[in-house]
């Protein structure tokens, strides 16, 4: 089946200074596709230059094809079709991701006339239709307010009712519960499943939370100061990890049952995206690095069906067992 | 077992909360009837979500506040006024870190210079002194002289947060109260700063009170955790023990709510309801709105927290209500 | 809401008071009005008539209450100079000065907001640093300065121009340009940072992820944002649309309400000066409800803080 989204070395530099360094990934239809990393990495980057949103001064090369259409430096009027209408997205802080002058109605019913050809008492029925869908109660009325007078979750409702205003393919979650409390998050992952359920629509959610990412997602990409370093199956993944980072940040959460045992921090911080260490990007804090890490970076390859690592530890392994399979 | 370092004996303490020039006033309960122990030498978590008053009770231990009603007691010696001789010498025992080290760092400071400043402001040592304890701290905190040359500016978050950490520990605190210490850093950092809290707590018999919305963190740190919600403490019990068998209906939701990598989300307590509004709290148990298992008595009676066996106490009606008690008894 | 605009009509009548104490307070206590008027030589009776004429010999806080008294009835007195009301000699400047700030309004309406727009829209471009520049030079050059400079070419050099004097519509030209740039350019600068600021915040992506063309997200999601400070400085250059041409005035020879009051002030001539800072501090603190009034009508988020108010 062809993919619904694939990236191919995608990269983004700010004023010289590359952020993202080579991104590969693809999405099929209706796949939940988690991103996870820790800040810098890039994770949210990749998808804000996808679709061109990010400022005019990032470069961006490379490309991202949708149905196997080039999108990445399409035509504003194109890709003004594709944003909300082929491909949402949602963001992390809700106090600000909507306008504070405009009603709710307005806001919503905008991306309804863009996408969906609506006037009329069509446009309000379906505003209050997807109020309703995300659980906005009183959903007539409520239209007519303003961002203030939602909660932070309550907003986060109404931004997931915007994106689905346009029927998406993909929506991409940035971090959509980060700034919101533990039992609000179960709620919007809730929804968004249920959504996501119902309209058969893909999502890239994007977290630094693993166990936000490993419980709604099929596949999991970890990403590294602008790379991804491990990609595989979510259930594979957090129970048997191969890329040393990815173990590390495994290692990195406190379990909420069983035993407790020290944590395995990762030495060190991530590195200055303008003062890249040669090799591989994880190698000056990375436990098992070798003198060959330091020389080139390792690629994305893939060691088993499904799952893919940028590690040369990795890709000695395999080599290893493809030339005892060739003898 | 020795006495307790902290004893906080049902510190209560509300806001009047006015809505413009005219406005009528509302009390906001930011905490009610809250009782606390903290053992010497070891780790109360606080946990709860925004609007629970664990950060209003973490000031008011502090003395930062002072409670409407109830009493801290630190070291058997109840809280001083603020401001005076005994209060000043009670606080260079009691130290406290906040979530945002940029903001508690001076920024036009090189760091070194703000880890010396509470052991040049408590008159401890010559200036020898003070620069030999300087670079002890940093390397207590595992960092370098190099560090503490720059300015917080030039440093990563968890690297400031280890400076805010010296700083605290500078005037040799029995007692350090930590409000979401970890929160704004990345995970593999935020293992850092958690073993290194341990390990200083472990040297130093640091006894720590720990706030955090994080049940994870918490339960890594912690001793004993008390979970709150609305202003009042709805469960406590020895950590381990508290997040394996959840108690009360809120406890069971927060548990059940902080997802968990190789676990699929079946199951998952949801709770209905927007997050608590402390202007606004419910009669009765502030927490029977949200609760799937409320009953008629939870809207019009505000349960105790009564031990339930073990070290365990729960303020809940469905769990201290006489029908688990006959059933305890049968 | 009522009570939103309440508390800000007290406010502003609080103002007025203070405004009027300050005037009152200063002038008194600066120097002997019947001094200054008739002169050290004049005699002693001379002097005494005209203090008893004015009431100046009553304690301060009766000349003080009795002033009060006489603008709650209309009253502002008489010019010490030639016993006209001040009142009229005020209003009847307030024409020529109006000829001058009104046009100039319109000019750095015009001429500073559409930059300020454009510039922050093409941020880092040559435009953009272009009108950075001319918008810094605007703001640092006093007004006695530029308007030397333009005289010095337009009026000096090339003659094309009158430097001074009210014959015609050519010696406004002049006096316009001089206010009307130095008032485009901070204008200018408002606008781009008040547009910067808004362009960076999250509903600006979230209007282009929906899909909403470039053109429609600056027009109904940026402008009205960034409309709310830009008003805040808009308010004051209405505020300043009667007096704030005392410099310009001065150097054109315009005869305008500006003058009228650096000719009182060095006068001493109380009655005017005090009509005249009475006149500012109405026009100051109307136009401050105006931008309070409109701030409600462009933030709900005020609108609402009013309504629980």
């Amino acid at each position: 089946m062809p993919p619904l989204v694939s990236i191919h070395d995608l990269r983004v530099a700010f004023n010289g200074v590359q952020v993202l360094r080579g991104i590969d990934v693809s999405l099929q239809k209706g796949e939940a596709l988690g991103l996870v990393g820790e800040s810098g990495s890039g994770k949210s980057v990749t998808w804000l230059a996808a679709l061109g949103l990010l400022p005019r001064h990032a470069q961006v090369t490379g490309s991202v094809r949708l149905d196997g259409r080039e999108i990445l430096g399409a035509p504003a009027a194109e890709l003004d079709q594709v944003r909300g209408g082929r491909v949402a997205m949602i963001f992390q802080d809700p106090a600000s991701a909507l306008n504070p002058v405009l009603t709710v109605r307005r806001q919503l019913c905008e991306a309804l006339v863009l996408h969906r050809d609506l006037s009329g008492d069509a446009l309000k029925a379906e505003a209050r239709r997807l109020l309703d869908l995300v659980g906005i109660p009183d959903a007539a009325r409520r239209l007519e307010a303003y961002p203030h007078e939602f909660s932070g979750g309550q907003v986060q409702r109404i931004m997931i009712a915007m994106a689905l205003a346009g029927n998406p393919d993909l929506l991409v979650a940035d971090e959509p519960t980060t700034a919101l409390d533990a039992t609000i998050q179960a709620q919007i992952l809730e929804l968004l499943s249920t959504v996501r359920r119902e309209m058969g629509m893909a999502m890239v959610l994007i977290s630094h939370d693993l166990g936000v990412v490993a419980e709604n997602c099929d596949r999991v990409a970890v990403m590294y100061a602008g790379r991804i370093v491990e990609e595989a199956r979510s259930n594979q993944l957090f129970a048997d990890p191969v890329h040393p980072y990815a173990q590390g940040l495994i290692g990195a959460l406190p379990p909420l049952d069983g035993p407790r045992r020290r944590l395995t921090a990762i030495p060190g911080t991530v590195p200055d995206p303008a003062n890249m260490p040669s090799g591989c990007a994880f190698a000056p804090r990375c436990a098992l690095a070798t003198e060959p890490c330091g020389l080139a970076a390792p690629s994305l390859a893939p060691i088993a069906e499904d799952r893919s690592v940028a590690c040369i530890r990795a890709e000695a392994s395999r080599r290893a067992l493809l030339g005892v399979a060739a003898e | 077992m020795s006495a307790p370092l902290v004893e906080v004996a049902a510190i209560s303490r509300s806001y009047a909360m006015r809505s413009g020039m005219f406005g009528r006033s509302t009390a906001v309960h930011a905490v009610d009837g809250v009782s606390l122990m903290i053992p010497r030498g070891e780790t109360l978590g606080l946990v709860g979500e925004s609007g629970s008053g664990k950060s209003t009770t973490g000031r008011i231990v502090l003395g930062l506040e002072p409670p409407d009603s109830g009493e801290v007691r630190f070291d058997g010696k109840s809280m001083a006024a603020p401001a005076t001789v005994s209060w000043r010498v009670q606080r260079a025992r009691m130290q406290m870190i906040f979530q945002d080290p940029l903001g508690a760092l001076d920024r036009r400071l090189p760091v070194a210079a703000q880890i010396r400043e509470p052991l040049d402001i408590h008159g401890l040592g010559t200036p020898a002194e003070r620069e030999a304890r300087v670079r002890e701290l940093l390397r207590a905190v595992e960092l370098t002289p190099a560090h503490g040359a720059r300015y917080p500016g030039a440093l990563s978050g968890g690297q400031r947060q280890r400076i805010v950490l010296a700083r605290a520990l500078a005037t040799k605190p029995d007692f350090l109260v930590c409000d979401e210490p970890v929160s704004a850093l990345d995970v593999s950092i935020q293992a850092q700063v958690v073993n290194l809290l341990a390990d200083l707590q472990a040297q130093l018999s640091l006894t720590l009170l720990f706030i955090s919305h994080d049940l994870r963190v918490v339960r890594q740190i912690s001793n004993v955790v008390a979970v709150m919600y609305l202003g009042r403490i709805v469960e406590i019990g020895s950590a381990d023990d508290l997040f394996a068998r959840p108690e009360h209906p809120y406890t069971q939701a927060l548990v059940s709510a902080s997802p968990a990598p190789g676990r699929r989300s079946a199951g998952r307590i949801v709770l209905a309801g927007d997050p608590p509004n402390p202007a606004a709290r419910p009669g009765g148990c502030a927490f029977h709105p949200r609760c799937p298992r409320a009953i008629a008595r939870c809207a019009s009676e505000v349960p105790m927290l009564s031990a339930v066996g073990g070290n365990r106490q729960v303020a809940c009606h469905l769990v201290t209500g006489p029908q688990v008690q006959r059933k305890d008894a049968a | 809401m009522g009570r939103y605009f309440a508390i800000r009509i007290g406010r502003a009548a609080l103002t007025i008071v203070l405004v009027v104490t300050f005037a009152f307070v200063v002038l008194r206590l600066s120097g002997d009005p019947a001094l200054m008027i008739l002169g050290p030589e004049a005699p002693p009776e001379v002097l005494a008539a005209f203090r008893k004429a004015w009431g100046l010999d009553d304690p301060i806080w009766f000349q003080y209450l009795d002033y009060f008294g006489a603008i709650a009835k209309g009253e502002l007195g008489r010019s010490m100079r030639d016993g006209r009301p001040a009142i009229e000699l005020v209003l009847e400047r307030i024409p020529a000065t109006l000829a001058l700030t009104l046009p100039a309004f319109a000019f750095k309406v015009a001429l500073g907001i559409p930059a300020g727009i454009y510039a922050a829209l093409h941020r880092g471009s040559a435009i953009d640093r272009a009108v950075m520049i001319a918008a810094v030079a605007g703001f640092t050059v006093p007004s006695f300065v530029l308007a030397l400079l333009l005289v010095l070419v337009f009026a000096v050099q090339l003659g094309w121009l009158p430097s001074g004097g009210q014959e015609s519509w050519r010696h406004a030209i002049l006096p316009i340009a001089t206010l009307g740039l130095g008032g485009a350019a901070v204008l200018a600068r408002f606008t781009r940072s008040a547009m910067l600021e808004v362009l960076g915040q999250p509903y600006i992506r979230t209007a282009s992820a929906k899909g909403v063309p470039w053109r429609k997200v600056v027009t109904s999601h940026a402008l009205p944002n960034a409309a709310i400070p830009t008003v805040t400085i808009l308010g004051f250059m209405v505020g300043t649309l009667i007096a704030g041409a005392v410099v310009v005035e001065s150097v054109f020879a315009w005869p305008g309400v500006g003058r009228l009051l650096v000719v009182a002030v060095a006068n001493r001539d109380l009655a005017v000066v005090q009509c005249i800072l009475l006149l500012v501090a109405l026009t100051m603190v109307t136009s401050n409800l105006i931008v309070d009034f409109l701030y409600g009508f462009l933030d709900p988020r005020l609108r609402a803080k009013g309504a629980h108010a």
